[in-house]
């Protein structure tokens, strides 16, 4: 009999003897590639089927596994929330695991990819693992599967110090997280069922707790901080920047794509399952941290030379608008406005989807260039859409996506959004009339900053000319990279024009959080017109749009292609001077300037300019020399104190070791004396 | 034999047994506190074996016959050769000198008398007046080891510290489980045959058993 649960189980049968099989063909590397990706690619398959399986008839359905500690067996639970991210997580985690055989081949002959092999199965198992969770002990140890896995797969390249410190930083961070969503589930299980017996730990109990309405809030916040730094909401990002440029890169776009999504799982689960009752001012809190992400989030990866850094920034960004839809999604439901919720709440979870489709293209096609060109520095690339033109044209495709443009996803999941804010003058508090408005100015701000950072993005690595050396060993990545890029790329499409089917599909989500339905507005007019409210208020329809441009490009092709004459090609960027050389091209640091000198208060900016003269005359410049570094402000403020401080007491603390045996025992001797006097 | 007679050798012998922990504490010579050592445990062994007569506990026996054989020969074997071994005549340096560590030693027994004195009121056992005594060795080994800086002595303060113990569990619950007793004799055995291996290093490393060396191996800042 198959089942949405035969199904997940096999999945994840497959992947732990995945990483059997990969300590036993640790010896062929090349088989250890051909068989442990398809594998696993297998095995998020089964998943994304079981995933579409649960939220299409709205399954909900729970197992005990005896499986854990004495007493605490495993709870498992499909719900068409957890069917959702199943769906999110087989989709990329298949996609990339198809990615993954091309880019992990790669490193054959350079150095040992088992340990890539073993924890990137590990890494997928946690995350599906995580969302299956119905205890808060299973999911906990899920969580910190996930974590450690990817920790390991930070520090793959451990030779470089840079990694090493990036994968610290992401491993501390990670944990203080833990930390808090663990504090935020004995709190919750405590209201279940008292702190005195351990029966609170399912999250069945859970549901049924009553909260005294401080302690609630206590328990909110606590775990909105755990997955927030999961997730990399500003101010807690600054491990997101730094992990995952040094991580390979199919790790990079599980990573962002769908392992900060589990974030955004953990936060809805908490939230509208477990807590359920909340007052406005909590959606008030995550949407203005949301917004602050996605607008200082955008304005950093503006600044970044580093193409994955930029994508990392992005990823904050694109957490941000997610929390926004959350975030609003939380006050409307407050408010007892069950459509009004649903909508924000379907955006929220729509972008979620979206960027995991066109964040994992764009790492993937970072990837690739990194592949061919071992670079990572955009002031070192240009023109590659001459030698890579399957990669360009495919990461131009996930550029449009993410700066929201139809007829891609990114338009769509956005578009839905802003109709969520604009509906809010309905919300019976003046205060939210008044701030809402605002926030969906400050989230086009950061929509437009996003569409300048990939015009950036791509300008600067794929057209122009070649900044570099050694151009000739450029070349295309082979089929799989080019297929794991494709699925995505076609996703992303299909996300922007059939958004109404979509919506019918994930419509159970909402309804079975917050009461509302879209499926029948949204879709009164059939699939080619998407009505999130009602048509008078705003329609938008994909496949018209789609069609427009289609003719549009084909218009202006034939005009072009008509005539008689033949096209002339001059040399690129010549703009009429002679001599041009690919030093005198526009540079990405050029490009964010402007930026720079509006938002520069965001920044930590340094500024060098140092020029040698010939003959000691300021009138005769023989060299001169330019030097920018641009941190992020949050390091300094919040981080260094916390950096300082814990060396400060280590400092203190290392006075204590004298070194000499008699002096320790002095120590232990005291503490006994001291224990006995007061515990008498 | 009366439980009180019973009860009164017991407190005799814990008296010596105190006696030889602060004969530990005021011996300068290595011969001599490998001897007071070896007496601890003869001490040990007897009021081990008179317990298990007067509490019908059979494992007393045997437990009195392990103390016996690992307190009383092995292990002051395995420290005589290992002072053979190592050269060992000097007499024992302290970091505080004697008298000293003697009124130390006295106020550690007075602390202990006072801590113990709810216990005893409390306990029905015939050992229930040396609980104080076997806490004041344990104290005063404790106290050996951080006033000597051979590495040989603090072996035998430690050792003397685990006596302590033993007779704490003996006199307050009439010993532990069996099990338990012959792990923890194994173990002495196991750390003395570890402690031997040490020194050997410590003696090649620094040419020297003075511990205080070792505040070389610390990082320099």
């Amino acid at each position: 009999m198959i089942s949405p649960f035969t199904l997940i189980t096999t999945s994840l049968y497959i992947f732990f003897s995945v990483v059997i099989l990969s300590l036993l063909f640790s010896r062929n590397q090349r088989l250890l590639v051909y068989s442990v990706f398809p594998l696993t690619s297998f095995a998020s398959l089964l998943a994304l089927i079981a995933g579409i399986w649960i939220v299409q008839y709205g399954i909900t359905e729970s197992w005990i596994i005896l499986m854990g500690l004495p007493d605490l067996p495993f709870h498992i639970r499909l719900d068409p929330l957890s069917g959702f991210f199943l769906t999110l997580i087989g989709a990329l985690g298949f996609i990339v695991s198809v990615y993954s055989i091309g880019y992990v081949k790669a490193f054959i002959g350079h150095r040992p990819v088992t340990s890539l092999a073993i924890f990137y199965s590990l890494f997928l198992a946690g995350m599906f693992m995580v969302v299956l969770a119905d205890d808060a002990f299973f999911f906990l140890i899920s969580w910190e599967v996930m974590a450690a896995a990817s920790y390991f797969l930070v520090m793959f390249e451990d030779e470089r110090t840079e990694n090493r410190r990036a994968a610290f930083l992401y491993l501390v961070i990670a944990h203080i997280g833990a930390i808090a969503i663990l504090l935020s589930f004995g709190l919750m299980a405590g209201f279940a069922t008292g702190f005195e017996s351990f029966n609170g730990y399912t999250f069945d109990a859970m549901r049924h707790a009553s909260f005294p309405p401080h302690w609630a809030a206590v328990t909110f916040f606590l775990a909105f901080f755990g997955f927030a730094a999961k997730a990399g909401v500003i101010p807690l990002h600054v491990w997101l920047p730094e992990a995952h440029p040094v991580a390979p890169s199919n790790v990079s776009a599980l990573m962002s794509g769908i392992m900060l999504k589990t974030a955004i799982y953990g936060i809805i689960r908490v939230t509208f399952d477990l807590i359920r009752d909340f007052p406005w001012w909590w959606g008030a809190v995550v949407m203005i941290l949301g917004l602050v992400s996605a607008l200082l989030g955008i304005l950093f990866a503006l600044q970044q030379q580093d193409l994955k850094k930029l994508l990392a920034y992005s990823s904050v960004e694109n957490i941000g608008i997610i929390l926004v839809g959350i975030g609003l999604s939380m006050t409307f439901a407050s408010f007892h406005s069950p459509v009004l919720s649903a909508l924000a709440l379907t955006a929220g979870l729509y972008h979620t989807f979206n960027h995991a489709m066109f964040k994992g293209l764009l790492f993937m096609g970072a990837g690739a260039v990194l592949h061919a060109t071992h670079e990572r520095n955009m002031e070192g690339m240009g023109g590659l859409i001459h030698r890579m033109p399957w990669t360009s044209a495919l990461f131009l495709i996930g550029c449009i996506s993410i700066s929201a443009l139809p007829p891609f996803n990114g338009f769509v999941s956005e578009w839905l959004m802003f109709q969520a804010f604009l509906l809010s003058p309905a919300l019976p508090s003046t205060l939210l009339n008044f701030l809402i408005p605002m926030g969906a100015a400050l989230l086009a701000l950061a929509a437009a900053l996003a569409a300048m950072c990939f015009v950036k993005a791509f300008g600067v690595t794929f057209l122009g000319q070649w900044r570099g050396q050694h151009h000739s060993e450029i070349h295309e990545v082979d089929w799989f990279m080019r297929i794991g890029m494709g699925m995505t790329a076609i996703a992303c499409l299909c996300l922007g024009i059939f958004p109404t089917a979509m919506i019918r599909w994930m419509d159970v989500i909402a309804a079975g959080f917050v009461g509302g339905e879209l499926s029948e507005s949204a879709g009164a007019f059939g699939w080619i017109w998407l009505t999130p409210i009602s048509h008078e208020r705003a329609s938008y329809s994909g496949p018209i749009v789609l069609l427009g441009l289609v003719g549009i490009v084909a218009l202006a092709f034939l005009l072009l292609h008509a005539r008689r004459k033949t096209i002339h090609r001059g040399p690129l960027w010549d703009c009429g001077f002679e001599k041009v050389t690919p030093r005198m091209q526009y540079t990405a640091t050029a490009f964010s300037m402007p930026v720079r000198r509006i938002f520069g208060f965001y920044f930590h900016i340094r500024e060098r300019k140092e020029s040698k003269h010939l003959l000691d005359h300021k009138a005769f410049i023989k060299s001169i020399r330019y030097t920018l570094k641009t941190r992020d402000r949050f390091w300094g403020w919040l981080y260094q104190p916390v950096v300082d401080a814990s060396f400060w007491i280590s400092r203190k603390t290392g006075k204590l070791q004298k070194g000499r045996i008699q002096v320790y025992l002095i120590y232990s001797f005291a503490t006994i004396i001291l224990l006995l006097v007061l515990l008498r | 034999m009366s439980v009180s007679f019973a009860a009164q050798l017991n407190s005799v012998l814990a008296a010596l047994i105190l006696l030889t922990a602060f004969g530990l504490l005021a011996q300068r010579r290595i011969y001599g506190l490998l001897h007071l050592f070896a007496w601890q445990g003869v001490f040990l062994s007897i009021s081990t074996a008179v317990v298990g007569y007067v509490a019908g506990q059979q494992h007393l026996y045997i437990s009195s016959i392990l103390t016996l054989a690992i307190k009383v020969i092995v292990l002051p074997y395995i420290l005589h050769i290992l002072i053979i071994r190592l050269q060992i005549h000097k007499e024992v340096e302290t970091v505080i000198n004697i008298p000293t560590t003697m009124l130390i030693g006295i106020a550690l027994v007075i602390f202990s008398y006072h801590l113990t004195s709810p216990i005893r009121e409390l306990s029905t056992l015939v050992t229930r007046s040396t609980i104080s005594v076997a806490l004041a060795t344990v104290m005063l080994g404790l106290l050996m080891m951080i006033t000597r800086k051979h590495a040989v002595t603090q072996i035998i303060g430690f050792l003397a510290m685990e006596n302590g113990l033993f007779f704490a569990a003996t006199s307050a619950t009439y010993g532990m489980p069996l099990v338990v007793e012959l792990g923890v004799a194994l173990d002495i055995l196991i750390a003395a045959f570890i402690f031997g291996i040490f020194f050997f290093h410590i003696r090649t490393t620094f040419e020297s058993l003075d511990v205080e060396q070792m505040a070389r191996l610390k990082e320099e800042d």
